[in-house]
């Protein structure tokens, strides 16, 4: 495959982690080093043993192929393959290709010079992930606790797993999360928006009876500060996009897993704080 | 400078604060059922300290004695005897020994007799008290499906204290009604959530429609759902009052992917429907008709009897005294049907004894409220 022009610059040696040079090769556009050794290996065997689980169940139907976890009796122990021990397995090659992926967006920042924000922010990704197979299933007791992997029956856990606590909109970190998620598109659609109609000027015209040019960042500037008082900038736009990104995927991490551990009655019922307060208590 | 900004922060810093000190959090470890296949999400999370105070508080009394069923009849030995005629003098006795510790441990007798006269229908509560052991006997003899083999005593519901502890009335408060206070107060009946108050009034007096599920993914304007948010609102209502009264949650008795569908349910949904047909036909058939009897002290604020709810019996368990049953002792008492006639206790007169089924048809004492058993469509 022919480099681009600007790739030659981005294609150098040396940032591993691991492995020293052993690794530090392309394979067409692709970045292999160690991490991409281990992402392809758990990326392969983890999907290898989804098909098998589903070659051993009821269906082949792809919205309905699920990988269940064990039943609660097994504790955090091993499973039978067919009863659990296939999601254990399929949750560890997860888990590893998940961090293989991080690790080589690392090597990848230090060819590069640059800061970690993409790995980092891949973290947060994970750790709600692990957070909801791995450290929630820890802290209740039992593997059975993680979700199982499949397109409709992850929906269905999370839908009962909500009415595990009656009403799950009542949980405090839900709320912040869920707040986080909506802030997030909204930032992004105002931002997109805003790129977009600076980029395409389209037939409108500039003094003169010219065509219209692409807007400088002081045009966004003006727009934002005309119709909200306050432009928080370009870069400062992208900073606030991860921050409220991480913030949404943290909380989220945090709000399943209060919910059994920390918080076993129903969520509305978390509420009674207020009721309780002095002051008319 | 913006005085407003550290008073808005102080004001939230003291909220998060007091949501954290003031909640009711637990700590690991924590109990936890298994209720549906495996990876559907259906458990049922407990805190293993609160079990054990649940435990203690739900231990079964031992028996007085052991009742001897031989030996001459109650109704030949004493005077007044209405219902408990066929019982041996020994279980009689026995019977009266434990029902005074079910509900009148200190004030003994003469809670419900006259020292003086024990045959005597002075006390009101008396003439209460027997037409609950009809309950008894109808609930045991004629409610298994809810039940079971473990059946009811008075103490299920009573422990020691004259009215159950759980209970439900028409609740009007506050007055006057603003729209305000139509939402945003506090339901106790509902769970402590802000749902309609009286919902209960709606499933367990009348014979509202309890599902609400529309059955189409999209709205099928040949066959469209009739329930709006006010009568979701009232289903809700309910189940929260039967999921706090119970200790358990909604996937206890549903698979959420599909409320509506019996074949999704865990089995316990059968029982629950049994128990809401039986709930509403005990109010009608029991309670409501008793409300004459009652002074004016013992009913609600609108003058409505105190009725019974889920929670009258469950008492935060899902299985009263945790599905231990005391029908052994009393298999004679409560176990079986005495008569069931009925005085017209809308002709009620405090002081006088009223005769069952004398000059009245029986059956008569619910009010003109239709009698609901078999034909509940929830």
């Amino acid at each position: 495959m022919a480099l681009l022009s600007f790739e030659r610059k981005y294609r150098v040696r040396g940032g591993t982690l691991l492995g020293g040079d052993l690794f530090d090769f392309w394979v067409g556009p692709f970045y292999v080093g160690f991490f991409g050794i281990t992402g392809a290996f758990f990326i392969i065997l983890g999907t290898a043993l989804v098909i098998y689980g589903a070659a051993i169940g009821p269906t082949w139907n792809i919205w309905q192929i699920s990988i269940a976890p064990p039943d609660l009796s097994y504790g955090l122990a091993l499973a039978p393959m067919k009863e659990g021990g296939l999601w254990q397995i399929i949750t560890i090659c997860a888990i590893g290709a998940f961090c293989s992926w991080a690790l080589r967006e690392v090597e990848i920042c230090r060819k590069l010079g640059m800061g970690y924000h993409v790995p980092i922010a891949f973290s947060f990704a994970i750790f709600a992930y692990v957070t909801l197979v791995v450290f929630r299933p820890l802290l209740l007791g039992a593997w059975g606790h993680g979700f199982p992997y499949g397109i409709f029956s992850h929906l269905d856990w999370v839908s009962n797993v909500g009415y595990q606590y009656l009403h799950f909109h009542y949980n405090p970190a839900h709320m912040i999360a869920v707040t986080f998620f909506f802030t997030t598109t909204l930032a992004l659609s105002l931002h997109g928006g805003l790129i977009l109609s600076a980029a395409n000027p389209g037939a409108s015209m500039d003094g003169g009876g010219q065509q219209a040019e692409v807007k400088t960042p002081e045009y966004e500037d003006t727009f934002f500060r005309d119709i909200i008082g306050y432009s928080i900038g370009t870069l400062g736009i992208h900073r606030l996009g991860l921050i409220l990104a991480l913030n949404a995927g943290f909380w989220s991490a945090v709000c399943i897993v209060i919910s059994g551990p920390f918080w076993n009655q129903g969520w509305p019922q978390w509420w009674n704080w207020w009721l309780d307060l002095p002051i008319w208590n | 400078m913006q005085l407003w900004i550290p008073f808005a922060a102080s004001a939230g810093t003291l909220l998060a604060i007091a949501s954290f000190v003031g909640a009711d959090w637990d700590a690991p470890p924590v109990e936890s059922v298994q209720i549906g296949y495996r990876g559907t999400g259906m458990y049922l999370e407990k805190d293993i300290e609160k079990e054990k105070a649940l435990m203690a508080a739900n231990v079964v009394p031992e028996a007085p004695w052991e009742a001897d069923p031989e030996g001459d009849r109650a109704s030949e030995l004493y005077e007044n005897v209405q219902v408990l005629g066929d019982l041996s003098d020994d279980q009689f006795n026995q019977f009266m020994a434990a029902i005074t510790e079910w509900i009148s441990p200190e004030e003994g007798c003469e809670y419900c007799h006259n020292a003086e006269n024990f045959a005597s229908d002075e006390v009101y509560t008396k003439v209460v008290a027997r037409r609950m052991i009809q309950m008894n006997q109808t609930i045991n003899v004629d409610w298994g499906d809810h039940v079971g083999d473990v059946g009811v005593t008075c103490y299920t519901c009573h422990r020691g204290q004259h009215i159950p502890a759980n209970y439900w009335y028409d609740d009007q408060e506050p007055k006057p009604a603003s729209a305000m206070s139509r939402h945003g107060g506090v339901g106790k009946f509902v769970g402590n959530t802000s749902m309609p108050q009286n919902a209960l009034m709606d499933y367990l007096l009348e014979d509202k429609p309890i599902r609400v599920h529309s059955l189409t993914a999209l709205p099928d304007p040949n066959s469209p759902n009739p329930a709006g948010t006010k009568e979701t609102e009232s289903t809700w209502a309910l189940m929260m009052h039967m999921s706090e009264g119970l200790g358990v949650n909604c996937v206890t008795c549903h698979n959420s992917r599909a409320f509506n569908d019996w074949d999704q349910s865990p089995p316990q949904r059968v029982t629950a429907w049994h128990g809401i047909n039986m709930t509403r036909a005990l109010n009608l058939d029991y309670m409501v008709g008793l409300t004459p009897v009652f002074p004016e002290n013992r009913l609600g604020p609108e003058g409505d009897v105190l009725k019974i709810g889920c929670s009258t019996c469950h008492n935060g368990v899902q299985k009263p005294l945790y599905g231990v049953s005391m029908l052994q002792d009393y298999v004679d008492a409560l176990d079986k049907k005495g008569p069931t006639d009925v005085p017209d206790f809308s002709t009620y007169v405090p002081g006088q004894t009223q005769i069952m089924g004398a000059g009245t048809p029986a059956q008569s004492s619910a009010l003109p409220l239709q009698t609901t058993v078999a034909d509940a469509g929830n």
